[in-house]
């Protein structure tokens, strides 16, 4: 298993690793590069002239933007990541672990909270339906979870802000907290929470028919299993047999899904924090991905491809750990 | 997506004979009980059903009138997708604004003075809902209203639709080929070539998707790629990053079915590889891609709605579902008092969305043959 574990972690570096060169390649080849931005107006009046722009370049590593000069720009990346350096960002003036960790968290306590609502609602309607297949609680959960994943997120966004705030005024529409708040830490998290609520709502609507659907399937499976028909011809009651023998199998598949989402719970939601005018990590992100902000680019979506190879890992050791019939294969 | 079970469906393998015990039997009643049984073939059995869902039929219907609206809906709508109404309409603005006369003063008076601002425009913007135009004689309909920009917006919607779904089905049809090809070609070579064409798959499954697809967008402008095309580019450029579904589905089915005795046979027969690939094999993953590809249609239209919404997509002179909603965001008065403008075109989406994951649901229950209904 530990054996399994290496090597799988090892694999996992070198896929990061080429992740890492196709995106310094794909973002060296912006046309606009942060300086050019940066001094776009400067340029044009002509008050700063080319050896000045050339020499701003210089300090930010790009006048080079041959091949062997991305080459060279991608080995410098590279051996300062390997120092534990990620850079520092052009945009925001900090190293880029600083600005990744001062907003992650926000992003984080959204999507967590959206996380538990999700498996809150989601499974025990996703076993309701298993149980009672065809039946009215069945078709109504099918139809909604259906309808749920349709939407676009920046649709239902909308739609909630238009409903929840423009028209009932029951929430506010944007921000994180109202502008010119003063209280107590207790008020401001109170306020906080207020302004999480819609974003949160959003999220939940948009992801919980996976969830409840994947129950569904999962106790549908468990509940046509031999040992459930033994539990029932033992004479345990409808009652022990659904939440004792299905729930705790339906919980394997369903558990082990949970290290699956670990990107979407750290990434950010780069078009519902848009929407929202929240300052998330997706935010950011978008903000630096239209001006060309290389160090952040790279780091940014580097957490994400780590975050995605460590879910993909995390979830495949707890398949391993909570259903032993599964062998490692190699 | 939705994990697929590692089970072959027989599609080609002749089906049991099904009993129908309410149809009359068509041969003469004294034919034994042999003649009562109707052989049913496996597409036929498949659509029954398919059909005997409702959420299917459903699904079908919408498809079938998005379909409709998209393609020939524009020939029944006096307007065009970028004609202008410049019939020009009138505005009246009334601006509330208190001031106070004397202020400090003993005599201190408060009136509410109100400014009625009234002018022509030569475009007929924001009109609501069934309204005509101001043509005299022969006004037209403005179903839904216009925009901002004196645009119809019933017709819009209709080309917009036109967008989303040829883009959609383009996108689906290309990265399912390219699936299908790389994961035949893993699954039945093996060795190095599956090493290979996976590992692939395990960095473009890395790569997260929207912030490539918003730096090819950057790039393409950078270069000049023209505004009318560039949404081709990107989306082609997502087909080349959403193959691996399906080659990972096509892999593991080969993988399975490989070992089967009609590939022994065939092998035996000295069939090439390419024959045995794409005539034995390919054929009986048919019934999970045809799934995987509706499916996929959903969520390409979704990912068309979230470009057009970053500005990614088409050009602001062309219509798009996504834009449309864009305009709400980037314009509370617009989210607040012209909801006709935005509103519909989020519907239409989810519409779109639905029906195609309808359709895939059913089509999935009606091709598993461990299905009782």
């Amino acid at each position: 298993m530990v054996k399994y574990i290496i090597k799988r972690v090892l694999y996992s570096l070198v896929i990061l690793l080429i992740v890492s060169m196709l995106l310094y390649l794909l973002i060296r080849l912006l046309p606009m590069d942060y300086v050019e931005q940066k001094f776009l107006s400067q340029a044009q009046q002509g008050t700063i002239s080319e050896a000045e722009l050339y020499r701003i370049r210089e300090l930010y590593g790009l006048e080079d933007s041959s091949f062997l000069g991305i080459c060279r720009g991608y080995w410098n990346w590279l051996t300062a990541v390997f120092h534990g350096d990620l850079g520092t960002s052009f945009l925001y003036n900090q190293p880029v672990t600083e600005v990744i960790a001062d907003h992650m968290w926000i992003s984080f306590g959204i999507a967590l909270a959206a996380f538990i609502l999700q498996y809150v609602i989601a499974i025990p309607l996703g076993i309701k339906a298993a149980t009672h297949q065809y039946g009215a609680v069945d078709y109504t959960t099918t139809v909604l979870a259906m309808i749920g994943i349709s939407f676009p997120s920046f649709f239902i966004a909308i739609l909630l802000i238009k409903v929840f705030s423009l028209e009932l005024g029951w929430f506010p529409m944007q921000g994180l907290q109202d502008a010119n708040f003063s209280g107590s830490a207790i008020e401001l998290f109170g306020n906080q929470l207020w302004h999480i609520i819609l974003p949160m709502l959003a999220i939940t609507i948009v992801s919980i028919g996976g969830l409840m659907r994947h129950t569904r399937t999962n106790t549908l499976e468990v509940l046509n299993q031999d040992y459930i028909r033994t539990a029932r011809a033992k004479g345990l009651s409808e009652h022990t047999v659904i939440y004792k023998h299905v729930f705790r199998n339906t919980m394997v598949p369903i558990v082990t899904m949970m290290a699956g989402v670990i990107p979407s719970l750290f990434g950010g939601m780069m078009i519902l924090e848009q929407v929202f005018a929240l300052p998330g990590i997706g935010q950011i992100a978008y903000r630096a991905l239209s001006q060309g902000d290389i160090p952040f680019i790279m780091g940014y979506n580097m957490f994400l491809a780590i975050l995605t190879v460590l879910g993909t890992l995390l979830s495949d050791i707890a398949y391993m750990i909570v259903d032993p019939r599964i062998k490692i294969s190699k | 997506m939705e994990e697929f079970t590692e089970e072959i469906i027989p599609e080609r393998v002749p089906d049991e004979p099904e009993l129908l015990p309410g149809q009359p039997p068509e041969t003469p009643a004294e034919e034994s009980i042999a003649d009562k049984v109707r052989i049913i073939s496996p597409t036929r059995l498949v659509l029954k059903r398919f059909f005997r869902s409702k959420l299917s039929i459903i699904g079908l219907c919408m498809f079938i009138f998005l379909l409709l609206f998209s393609f020939l809906g524009p020939l029944f709508v006096p307007w065009e997708e970028t004609e202008v109404d410049y019939s020009g309409s009138h505005v009246t603005t009334v601006v509330s604004v208190e001031t106070t006369v004397n202020e400090g003063q003993p005599d201190e008076e408060t009136f509410t003075v109100y400014f009625i601002e009234e002018y022509t425009s030569t475009i007929n913007a924001h009109a609501s809902a069934f309204t005509y135009s101001n043509e005299g004689e022969n006004s037209r309909l403005h179903l839904f209203g216009t925009d901002e920009n004196g645009r119809d917006t019933f017709v819009r919607l209709m080309y917009g639709g036109r967008m989303s779904l040829m883009l959609s089905f383009l996108v689906v049809i290309i990265y399912t080929v390219i699936g299908i090809i790389l994961g035949g070609l893993a699954g039945y070579f093996g060795k190095w070539v599956d090493m290979i064409i996976m590992r692939v798959v395990d960095i473009l499954n890395c790569i997260p998707s929207l912030p490539i697809l918003l730096i090819v967008g950057a790039i393409l402008d950078g270069v000049g790629v023209a505004q009318a095309v560039r949404i081709y580019y990107m989306l082609g450029f997502l087909a080349l990053l959403s193959w691996t579904g399906v080659a990972r589905l096509v892999r593991g089915q080969i993988l399975f079915l490989r070992e089967q005795e009609y590939i022994v046979a065939a092998e035996a027969l000295g069939m090439g590889p390419m024959r045995k690939i794409f005539h034995h094999l390919v054929p009986n993953v048919m019934p999970q891609l045809i799934v995987s590809m509706t499916l996929g249609l959903g969520s390409i239209i979704l990912y068309e709605a979230t470009l057009s919404f970053l500005g990614l997509g088409v050009p602001i002179s062309m219509a798009s579902w996504g834009q449309m909603v864009q305009r709400a965001t980037q314009n509370t008065e617009i989210l607040n008092y012209y909801v006709m403008e935005w509103l519909p075109a989020g519907i239409l989406i989810v519409l779109a969305v639905l029906a195609f994951n309808f359709i895939g649901d059913g089509l999935r229950d009606a091709l598993d043959p461990k299905m009782k209904r």
